[in-house]
C-alpha cells in the first residue's frame, strides 16, 4: 500500500510538472509569436526610414557638389558633370497639374453619375470597369501612349490646338511649335486617364457615405438632383474628396513608365505644352543604368529623394484628410 | 416675384439640372471609353503576334524570330520570390496591428507609414534596393529584383491582413480563450482560418500589382537576353523586355512588346477578377 501510495504520489507530481512544462511551452510560444509579429510591424517602419536614409546617403555627393543650387539650376550635362533638377521638377509638376485639371472634374462627374443617376443594375459593372482601369499596369499605358495615343494627338488634337488656342493672345505661347505627338501635354493626358479611377472610386465612396436624411431633406424642399449633389453632397464630402484627389496627385507625381514613353526626355523648360520635356521619374528611368561616374548617379538619386519627399508630403496630407472623414462618418 | 419670373427661374434650374446630368453621363462614357480603347488596341496589336513560339522560344536579336520564354519565366520567378519574401512579413505585421496592438500607438504609426508605402512611387523603391543591394554586391541580380517587388507586396498584404482580421468577430477569440487556447494558437488556428479568403485576396492583389511593375526592376534585376534561372545574375522580366523592345526601332521587337503587353494585361485582369470573386463568395458564406 505504501508502495502504491508513494508510486501514485510520484505519478501525480510527474503530471504536475509535465502540465507546468506544457503551460510554459505555450506561454513561450505566445511570447515568441507576439514578438515576431511586433518585429514585422516595426520592420515596416524601418522600411520607410531605410528608403529615406539610403536615398539621402546616395545623394550626399551631389548635395555636397551642388547644394541648394541643384533645385534651381536648369543645366543637365553629364559630360561636364553639371546637374540641375529644375527641368525635371517643372515637368513633374506641370504634367501632374494637367492630369488633375482633367481628372478631378471628370472623376467627380462620374461619381455623381454612379451615386445619383445610374440605375442600380449598372452600378456594379461600371464600378468594376473603373477599377479595372486602375489595375492596368502603367507600362501598358506607356506602350499604348507611344504607338496609338501620341500619333493620334499629333494628327488631330495638337494641330487643332495650334490653330485655335495658339492664336489667342495671352496663352498662345503654351500652344506654339510643331505638333510632335509626344511631349508634356500628351504625358499629362495619359496621367489624367491613369488618375481618373482613383479620383472616381474614392469620390464615389465618400458620396455614398453622405447620410440619406440630408439628401432627402434637400429633395423635400424642392432641390433638383444637381442641386442636391452640388450644394449638399459635395460640401459634406469635401474633405474626403480632397483626400482622394491628393492620393491621385501622389500617383501622378510618381508615375514612371507611362510618362517615360511619351515625354521625350528633353532637359529644358519650354513654355509650350506641346514640346518634349522630362519628369523626375522619367529622367531616373531613362538614365540611371547608363549613368557613369559617382556624381551622375548621385544626382539621379537626389532626384529620387526630391520625388520621395514631394510625394510623402502629398500622401501624408491625403491620408490625414481621409482619416478625418472616416472619423466623422464612423 | 411674378408668376412668369418664378416659372422662368424654375425652367432655368431644370435646364441646369439636365445639362449636369448630361455632362455626368458624358464623363462616364469618356472614362469607360479609355478602357475600351486601350483593351481594343492591345487585342488588335497583341493577338496577331500570339503563337506557340512566344511561349517556347527565347527573346530574339533584332531581325530574327523568337519568343518571350525567358522573360515570362523570369517574371514568374521574380513574382514567386517577392511573394515568398513579402507575404510572411506582411501577414505578421498585419497580425500585430489587428490582434496584439489594436489600440496602441505603434499600430497607428505603422498604419500611417504603411499607407504611404502603399502609394509611394515604385521607382524610388528601385533606387532604394539599388543602394542597399545592387551597389554593395557590385552587380544587378534577380534576387535584388525580387526583393524590390517584395517591398511593394508588403504594404498591400499588411493592409488586407489587418482589415480582414479586424472583421473576425471577437466571440471567436473569446471562445478560443475559454477552452484554454493561448493567444498565438487562437490567432493561427482560429482567426487566420476565419479571415482566409480575405487574406488570400490580399496576396492576389499584391501579385496583380507587381506583375506589371517595371520601374523598380530597371536597375535591380535589369534584363537578360538569354535563358537564366540564376538569381544571382541579371534576370529578364516581361515588363522590362516590353520597355526595351517597344522603344527599339525594330518592327519585330515592337510586335513582341505588344504581345507581351497583352499577356501581362490578361494576367492582371484575371488575377483581379479571381480576387474579386473570392471576396464576394466569402461575403456570401
Amino acid at each position: 500500500m505504501v508502495d502504491v501510495a508513494l508510486h501514485g504520489g510520484a505519478l501525480a507530481s510527474d503530471k504536475v510538472t509535465t502540465r507546468a512544462k506544457a503551460i510554459d511551452r505555450l506561454r513561450l510560444g505566445d511570447a515568441a509569436f507576439r514578438h515576431l509579429t511586433r518585429a514585422a510591424a516595426v520592420g515596416v517602419l524601418l522600411l520607410l526610414s531605410g528608403v529615406m536614409i539610403s536615398l539621402f546617403a546616395g545623394s550626399l555627393p551631389a548635395i555636397r557638389a551642388f547644394g541648394f543650387g541643384f533645385l534651381a539650376s536648369e543645366r543637365w550635362n553629364p559630360v561636364t558633370d553639371k546637374f540641375g533638377a529644375l527641368p525635371a521638377i517643372y515637368g513633374t509638376l506641370v504634367t501632374s497639374a494637367i492630369a488633375m485639371l482633367i481628372a478631378v472634374p471628370v472623376g467627380l462627374m462620374i461619381a455623381f453619375f454612379l451615386t445619383e443617376l445610374c440605375p442600380q443594375w449598372l452600378r456594379r459593372p461600371i464600378g468594376i470597369a473603373v477599377e479595372l482601369l486602375a489595375g492596368i499596369p502603367s507600362i501598358i499605358y506607356g506602350i499604348w501612349g507611344l504607338f496609338v495615343f501620341a500619333p493620334f494627338l499629333q494628327q488631330t488634337l495638337q494641330p487643332f490646338l495650334i490653330g485655335t488656342l495658339g492664336n489667342v493672345p495671352v496663352i498662345a505661347p503654351l500652344f506654339s511649335g510643331p505638333p510632335y505627338g509626344i511631349g508634356v501635354l500628351t504625358s499629362g493626358l495619359i496621367l489624367a486617364i491613369m488618375v481618373l479611377p482613383f479620383v472616381t472610386s474614392i469620390s464615389r465612396d465618400v458620396f455614398e457615405a453622405v447620410p440619406a436624411v440630408l439628401k432627402e431633406a434637400a429633395y423635400g424642399v424642392g432641390c433638383t438632383t444637381w442641386e442636391v449633389a452640388r450644394y449638399v453632397v459635395l460640401p459634406y464630402a469635401r474633405v474626403g474628396v480632397i483626400g482622394g484627389v491628393m492620393l491621385g496627385l501622389g500617383r501622378a507625381l510618381g508615375e514612371t513608365m507611362a510618362v517615360t514613353f511619351v515625354i521625350g526626355n528633353a532637359h529644358r523648360i519650354s513654355v509650350s505644352l506641346l514640346a518634349p520635356g522630362t519628369t523626375i521619374s522619367a529622367t531616373i528611368a531613362n538614365e540611371f543604368t547608363e549613368a557613369v561616374g559617382t556624381l551622375y548617379t548621385s544626382a539621379l538619386i537626389e532626384l529620387g529623394l526630391i520625388l520621395f519627399v514631394i510625394t510623402f508630403i502629398v500622401l501624408a496630407a491625403a491620408r490625414y484628410m481621409l482619416a478625418r472623414i472616416e472619423r466623422r462618418i464612423g | 416675384m411674378s408668376v412668369q419670373g418664378l416659372a422662368a427661374r424654375y425652367a432655368s434650374r431644370r435646364r441646369r439640372n439636365g445639362v449636369a446630368k448630361g455632362l455626368s453621363l458624358a464623363a462616364t462614357l469618356f472614362g469607360l471609353g479609355w478602357l475600351v480603347l486601350i483593351l481594343a488596341a492591345l487585342l488588335w496589336q497583341g493577338f496577331s503576334g500570339l503563337s506557340l513560339a512566344v511561349f517556347t522560344q527565347m527573346t530574339p536579336p533584332p531581325g530574327s524570330s523568337g519568343g518571350l520564354l525567358n522573360p515570362i519565366v523570369g517574371s514568374l520567378a521574380l513574382t514567386v520570390l517577392a511573394v515568398v519574401i513579402g507575404t510572411p512579413i506582411g501577414i505578421l505585421a498585419g497580425t500585430y496591428m489587428a490582434e496584439y496592438g489594436r489600440h496602441d500607438g505603434l499600430t497607428s504609426v505603422v498604419r500611417f507609414i504603411n499607407d504611404i508605402l502603399l502609394s509611394a512611387p515604385s521607382i524610388v523603391i528601385g533606387l532604394f534596393i539599388y543602394e542597399v543591394m545592387v551597389a554593395p554586391m557590385g552587380h544587378f541580380s534577380g534576387l535584388a529584383g525580387g526583393v524590390a517587388l517584395a517591398v511593394l507586396v508588403i504594404p498591400v498584404v499588411v493592409r488586407t491582413t489587418e482589415d480582414m482580421l479586424t472583421l473576425v468577430p471577437n466571440a471567436l477569440r473569446e471562445a478560443a480563450t475559454s477552452i484554454g487556447l493561448p493567444r498565438y494558437l487562437a490567432i493561427t488556428r482560429i482567426c487566420y482560418r476565419a479571415a482566409r479568403a480575405g487574406m488570400v485576396t490580399g496576396v492576389l492583389l499584391a501579385v496583380a500589382r507587381i506583375s506589371g511593375e517595371t520601374a523598380p526592376l530597371l536597375f535591380t534585376s535589369l534584363n537578360n537576353q538569354f535563358w537564366s534561372t540564376n538569381l544571382n545574375a541579371p534576370m529578364a522580366s516581361l515588363p522590362v523586355v516590353i520597355f526595351q523592345f517597344a522603344l527599339s526601332p525594330y518592327k519585330d521587337w515592337q510586335a513582341l512588346a505588344w504581345t507581351g503587353a497583352l499577356i501581362i494585361t490578361l494576367a492582371v485582369l484575371a488575377l483581379s477578377i479571381i480576387a474579386r470573386s473570392l471576396v464576394s463568395s466569402g461575403k456570401r458564406s
